[in-house]
C-alpha cells in the first residue's frame, strides 16, 4: 500500500494554497484529514504530482458564532464538532452527526469541509448540511462564492467545487429552538459509513409542522432533500397516520440507487422509507 | 519430582510485553541490514487468465530498479510450493513462485520487481504492461464438481483433487433404524486470516561462506527451513530460518509461500539481502483463507433422542493450489463429527475441489470448528424435529464420565471428559429455567427470545506423530550456564502465545531458579534443535511437556553430581527449591553451585560428563480433548441480551 510519487506543500494562508492550486492545475490535490484521500492514493486509484496540505493554515479551522450564524471551518474535526457545547445547544443535529462518523481516530483526523468536498454517497455529513440548509464558501483566485447545500452534491464524489477552488467555511443558520432535530444512519458493519442516513430538521408549533428539511444519504449517487416528503409535512399537524404517508415518499427524489454487498438498491429504499420516518418521530420526541 | 509452584499457576506479568509495548522488539520489518534491496511483486488481477506475454522494459529501467523477475526466470530453478499432506489419490498441482504462462487466482505472484526502495519498486511494477486473455472463472466449489465447469489445471481434467472417506459404523444400518432423519444443508464461508503483522521475508545470502538467512514471520521457521532449502536446492544446514517477533498467525504462517523461497532465491541472483512485506491488500489476496466447505449433514435417531448414526456428504474448497496443509483441514472435520455425543456410526464423504481463488488451509481451528458447527447445528434441528430440549438431547447422548477413555466412530480415543459436569454449571449460571420461562412469557406478547446451547469437544495438543505429515512431537533443550542462569531452547514458535513467560515459569518452579534467570529462545533454526512449531494448540501442551523432561534430565544429572559432591548416595537427597538436601551431614548445595561444578568439572565422578545440559524430544501418545458449554439467551431490542455462561476446561 505505497503512494505515488508526489511533492508536498504545506501552504500557510488560503491565498497561497490558491495560488498553488492555479500553479498545479489538474495534477494537484488538497488534503485536509487525510481520510479519505490518503487510502484513494494507497490505492493508487489516484496519483495526483502535488498534495498542497492545508492542516497549517490558520483561521480554517475552529466553530464561530456571527449573531445567528454558525461558522464552521472547512478543517474542523468531527471529533470537535461532536463535543462541542455550544452546538449541542445551537445545533444539535450537528454534533448527532459527527458522533456517529467512523470510529474516534477517523473522528479526530477527518475534517467536516474534507467530508463534503469528497461527496462519497455513503458519507454523513451530505445529509446533515442539506437538512440545515447550510451554504458552503469556497474561494478561487480572487473570488469568493457561496454555494447552497441543495447545488453542492453534484454527483457520485463530485461536489460543486472547482479543482482551483478551496472550500473555506461552513455557515448555517441557527435553527429555532426548542429543536427537533434527528440523524439516524444504518452503518456498514466495517466502516460506519451510511448504507442509508437520513437528517431532520423540523420546526413545530402547536403539534403543526411550520418547517422541515430531510436529507438523505447513502441510497443514490449523491445526498439529496427528499422535499416530497416534506411537503407532506409542512402545515399539517404530525399525527402518526402524517408521518408515514409522508415517510413513504423519500425515496422519490432518488431516480438511482446505490447497490453494492451491504444493501441492495431496493433493500436501501426501503431503509430510507423506514428511517425517515423513526429519523421524523426522534425529532418531534425531542422537541 | 516435587516442587514448590511459585509461579505456575500464579499471575505473573508476560515477559515479552514491556518490549511489545514499547515498539522496541523486532518484527521482520524492523530487521535493518546494510544495502537491502526491496522487493514488490506484481500480482495476478484476473483469477483465470493465459498470460500471452509481459512487457517489462519500461520496468526495468525505472530509477532505482535493479532487477524485474517473472516465471520464466524461476522456472527450473526455484521448486515448486510445497504440499506436505498426503492423501490417497491426492492430485498436486505444481505451484511456481511466479506464474507460468497462467494465472489461476487474483493475487497470484506474476512479477518481482526488485529496487533501492519499496518506493521505487513499487512504482515500477506499474509500468510493467500484462496482456492477459481472461478465461471461464470458477469461484463456486459446488460448480466447480458440474460437467460444464471450466477445468483449472488441464492436466486432471477435473476440478476434483480428491476424494475422502471417513467414519466407521454401519452407517446404512444406523438409517434403517432410525425413527426419523434429519438432515440440514449448511455453509462454512470462507475467511481471510488477518494477523495485525502481515507476513514478510528478508533474505540475506552470503555467496562465500555459501550460507543463507532468511527471516520469516512464520509459526514453523524448521519445517520452513527443510522445505525452502529444498526449494532451492541448498543443503538444509546451510539455511538459517529466523523467526523474529511474529504479530500473529492464527494457522495463516504455517505454511511455505511462494515468497520465502522466491526472497532466497532473488538474494541469491544479487548476492545482497532483499526484503518483501505483505501489504494489508496482499495479506486478503494471498495468504491462505480458511474454512470454505459446504455440506449436508444428516442425523438418523431415534425418537426418544437416541443417536444412531450421522452422515456429512461435503464439497471442501482447496482453492486454486494446494499450500502446505490444504487438503488435510476438511479430514479435521472428519475426525470431530462425534462431537461430544455417541453416534455409534458416522461416514464423512468429502470431496475436494480446485477453485480460482486462494488456497485455503489452517486457520483458527483447521476443520475443527466446521465439526463443531455442523454437529451443534444438527443437534438443534434434531431437538426442533423431536420437540425435545436441545439440552435434555445433549445431556442424553454424552458419554458418561465412567465411559472415558472414549471411543468414537471417527476413530479418537478421548482420554477424559465430564460433559454434564459442564454443561450443568452452564445451566446453572446462566438460570436456564428462568430463561425458559421468559422466553414463554415473551412469546406470548409476541416478542423472541433466542436461546442457545452448545456443548462441545476440541481436540488439541497436536499431536502424536503419526497424525502430521513432519512429526507432531516437540523438542526443548535446557542449558544451565556456569552462573546458574537458564537458557531454554525451544522448538515452537510463539507468535504472541506467550511462551517465553508460562515456559520461564515451568524452568523456575521445577529448577527452583528465579523466572529471571531464565531465558526461552525460539524461533532461530541455527540456535535451536529441530522443533516442529506453534500451532494445533500445541505450544504449551507438547512443547512445555518436552521442556518438562529435559528438565527432569537436568535435575537427574545434576542430582549426580550433588551426591559426589556432598559425599552422600543420590537416593537420599531431595531436590527442593533449587537445593539438594538430605545428606546426612545436613550439608546441601545448590542448582547454580552444581552448575558452577558441573562446568569447572575439578571435582566430578570419573563417569561423569561435564556441562550441565539435557535435551528431549517429547512425543505424545494421544491429541488432548478439551471441551465446554456455551449457553446464551438473546433477545431483542432490549430483552435479556446476552445473558449466559461459558464454561470450558482446557
Ligand atoms: C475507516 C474509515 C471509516 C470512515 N467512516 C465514515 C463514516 O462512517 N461516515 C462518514 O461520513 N465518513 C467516514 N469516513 C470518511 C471520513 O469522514 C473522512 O475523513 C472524510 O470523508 C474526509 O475528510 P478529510 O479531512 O479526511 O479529507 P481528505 O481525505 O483530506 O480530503 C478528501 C477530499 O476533499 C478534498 N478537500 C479536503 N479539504 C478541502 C477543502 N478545504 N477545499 C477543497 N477540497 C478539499 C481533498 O482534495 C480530497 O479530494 C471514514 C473514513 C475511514 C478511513
Amino acid at each position: 500500500m505505497i503512494t505515488g510519487n508526489f511533492d508536498y506543500f504545506a501552504p500557510s494562508n488560503v491565498e497561497e494554497a490558491i495560488k498553488l492550486l492555479n500553479e498545479y492545475g489538474d495534477d494537484c490535490k488538497i488534503i485536509s484529514g487525510g481520510h479519505s484521500l490518503v487510502p484513494v492514493l494507497k490505492l493508487r486509484l489516484a496519483s495526483p504530482a502535488v498534495l498542497i496540505d492545508i492542516g497549517r493554515i490558520k483561521g480554517l479551522k475552529g466553530i464561530s458564532f456571527e449573531g445567528g450564524t454558525i461558522v464552521i471551518g472547512t478543517n474542523t474535526t468531527h471529533a470537535e464538532i461532536a463535543r462541542s457545547a455550544e452546538l449541542k445547544k445551537h445545533c444539535p443535529l450537528l454534533v448527532e452527526t459527527a458522533g456517529q462518523i467512523g470510529d474516534q481516530q477517523v473522528r479526530n483526523r477527518g475534517t467536516i469541509g474534507g467530508s463534503l468536498t469528497h461527496a462519497d454517497p455513503a458519507a454523513d455529513w451530505p445529509a446533515a448540511v442539506l437538512a440545515l440548509d447550510a451554504d458552503i464558501i469556497v474561494k478561487g483566485k480572487g473570488s469568493v462564492r457561496t454555494i447552497k447545500a441543495t447545488d453542492f452534491f453534484v454527483d457520485i464524489m463530485t461536489s460543486a467545487v472547482k479543482s482551483n477552488e478551496i472550500v473555506t467555511e461552513i455557515r448555517i443558520t441557527k435553527p429555532a429552538q426548542p429543536q427537533a432535530a434527528a440523524y439516524l444512519k444504518v452503518p456498514q458493519a466495517a466502516s460506519g459509513f451510511a448504507v442509508v442516513g437520513v437528517a431532520a430538521q423540523l420546526t413545530l408549533k402547536d403539534g403543526r409542522c411550520e418547517k422541515v428539511a430531510i436529507g438523505i444519504t447513502g441510497l443514490g449517487p449523491k445526498a439529496y432533500r427528499a422535499s416530497t416528503s416534506e411537503n407532506a409535512l409542512i402545515g399539517n399537524t404530525l399525527d402518526a397516520a402524517t408521518i408515514s404517508a409522508a415517510a413513504e415518499k423519500a425515496d422519490t427524489e432518488a431516480v438511482d440507487t446505490m447497490e453494492d454487498i451491504h444493501a441492495s438498491g431496493e433493500f436501501r429504499r426501503n431503509l430510507t422509507r423506514v428511517y425517515t420516518k423513526r429519523a421524523i418521530m426522534a425529532a418531534m420526541s425531542r422537541a | 519430582m516435587s516442587f514448590l509452584a511459585k509461579y505456575i499457576g500464579q499471575k505473573v506479568r508476560r515477559t515479552e510485553d514491556p518490549r511489545l509495548i514499547q515498539g522496541i522488539g523486532h518484527y521482520v520489518d524492523d530487521i535493518k541490514l546494510a544495502d537491502t534491496l526491496h522487493v514488490v511483486i506484481l500480482r495476478s488481477t484476473h483469477a483465470h487468465a493465459k498470460i500471452n506475454s509481459i512487457d517489462l522494459e519500461a520496468a526495468k529501467s525505472s530509477p532505482g530498479v535493479v532487477a524485474v523477475y517473472t516465471g520464466k526466470d524461476v522456472e527450473g530453478r526455484v521448486g515448486f510450493v510445497p504440499c506436505a499432506a498426503a492423501l490417497p489419490d491426492l492430485k498436486v498441482p505444481k505451484y511456481p513462485v511466479l506464474a507460468q504462462g497462467k494465472v489461476i487466482f487474483v493475487g497470484q505472484p506474476v512479477a518481482a520487481i526488485v529496487a533501492t526502495d519499496k518506493y521505487k519498486a513499487r512504482d515500477a511494477a506499474d509500468l510493467i504492461d500484462i496482456d492477459y486473455d481472461p478465461l471461464d472463472v470458477v469461484t463456486d466449489p459446488e460448480a466447480a464438481v458440474q460437467a460444464d465447469s471450466s477445468v483449472i489445471h488441464e492436466e486432471f481434467g477435473t476440478n476434483i483433487a480428491f476424494h475422502h472417506s471417513a467414519g466407521t459404523g454401519d452407517i446404512e444400518a444406523a438409517f434403517k433404524q432410525a425413527d426419523r432423519i434429519v438432515s440440514e444443508k449448511l455453509y462454512h464461508q470462507r475467511l481471510a486470516p488477518v494477523a495485525l503483522e502481515p507476513r514478510g521475508v528478508l533474505a540475506h545470502y552470503l555467496p562465500g561462506e555459501q550460507q543463507m538467512t532468511l527471516w520469516s514471520s512464520t509459526q514453523i521457521p524448521h519445517l520452513m527451513r527443510t522445505q525452502v532449502a529444498l526449494m532451492l536446492g541448498i543443503n538444509e544446514n546451510r539455511l538459517r530460518v529466523i523467526a523474529p517477533e511474529v504479530g500473529g498467525g492464527f494457522g495463516s504462517k504455517l505454511n511455505v509461500y511462494a515468497e520465502e523461497a522466491l526472497l532466497g532465491w532473488i538474494s541469491m541472483q544479487l548476492k545482497k539481502p532483499v526484503k518483501w512485506i505483505e501489504s494489508r491488500r496482499e495479506n486478503m489476496t494471498s495468504t491462505i483463507h480458511g474454512r470454505s466447505q459446504s455440506g449436508t449433514v444428516e442425523m438418523a435417531v431415534k425418537n426418544d433422542g437416541t443417536l444412531l448414526g450421522l452422515k456429512y456428504q461435503v464439497i471442501a474448497d482447496m482453492g486454486a493450489y494446494l499450500q502446505l496443509l490444504t487438503p488435510a483441514i476438511p479430514t479435521l472435520t472428519g475426525l470431530m463429527l462425534s462431537g461430544c455425543y455417541k453416534i455409534p456410526a458416522i461416514s464423512m464423504q468429502c470431496t475436494g475441489v480446485f477453485t480460482n481463488r486462494m488456497s485455503t488451509d489452517a486457520y483458527r481451528g483447521a476443520g475443527r470448528p466446521e465439526a463443531t458447527y455442523l454437529v451443534e447445528r444438527i443437534m438443534d434441528c434434531v431437538a426442533l424435529e423431536l420437540k425435545m430440549d436441545p439440552v435434555e438431547l445433549r445431556r442424553k447422548n454424552f458419554p458418561k464420565p465412567e465411559e472415558f477413555p472414549f471411543a468414537t466412530a471417527t476413530g479418537l480415543f478421548y482420554d477424559s471428559g465430564d460433559y454434564e459436569k459442564s454443561l450443568a454449571r452452564a445451566l446453572e449460571m446462566s438460570d436456564y429455567q428462568k430463561l425458559r420461562a421468559e422466553q414463554s412469557e415473551a412469546r406470548k406478547q409476541g416478542r423472541y427470545l433466542g436461546i442457545g446451547v452448545s456443548t462441545y469437544v476440541e481436540i488439541c495438543a497436536m499431536g502424536p506423530s503419526i497424525a502430521l505429515p513432519a512429526g507432531g512431537w516437540e523438542s526443548a533443550t535446557v542449558r544451565v550456564e556456569p552462573t546458574g542462569k537458564v537458557t531454554v531452547m525451544t522448538g515452537i514458535s510463539p507468535h504472541g502465545q506467550g511462551e517465553e513467560t508460562s515456559f520461564a515459569q515451568i524452568v523456575g518452579d521445577m529448577l527452583g531458579v528465579d523466572m529471571d534467570d531464565v531465558l526461552v529462545i525460539h524461533g532461530d533454526t541455527s540456535i535451536v534443535q529441530y522443533g516442529i512449531g506453534t500451532f494445533g494448540s500445541r505450544g504449551l501442551a507438547v512443547g512445555g511437556a518436552a521442556l518438562a523432561c529435559a528438565l527432569d534430565k537436568v535435575v537427574a544429572k545434576a542430582r549426580k553430581l550433588a551426591a559426589h559432591i556432598l559425599q552422600t548416595d543420590e537416593s537420599s537427597l531431595t531436590f527442593e527449591n533449587g537445593r539438594f538436601v538430605g545428606a546426612p551431614n545436613d550439608s546441601s548445595i545448590t542448582i547454580q553451585e552444581i552448575a558452577q561444578a558441573a562446568h569447572t568439572a575439578h571435582n566430578i565422578p570419573p563417569d561423569f560428563e561435564p556441562g550441565l545440559v539435557a535435551t528431549h524430544f517429547f512425543e505424545p501418545k494421544n491429541f488432548t480433548f478439551p471441551f465446554g458449554s456455551h449457553l446464551r439467551g438473546r433477545g431483542r431490542q432490549g430483552d435479556r441480551r446476552g445473558q449466559g455462561a461459558s464454561i470450558y476446561r482446557r
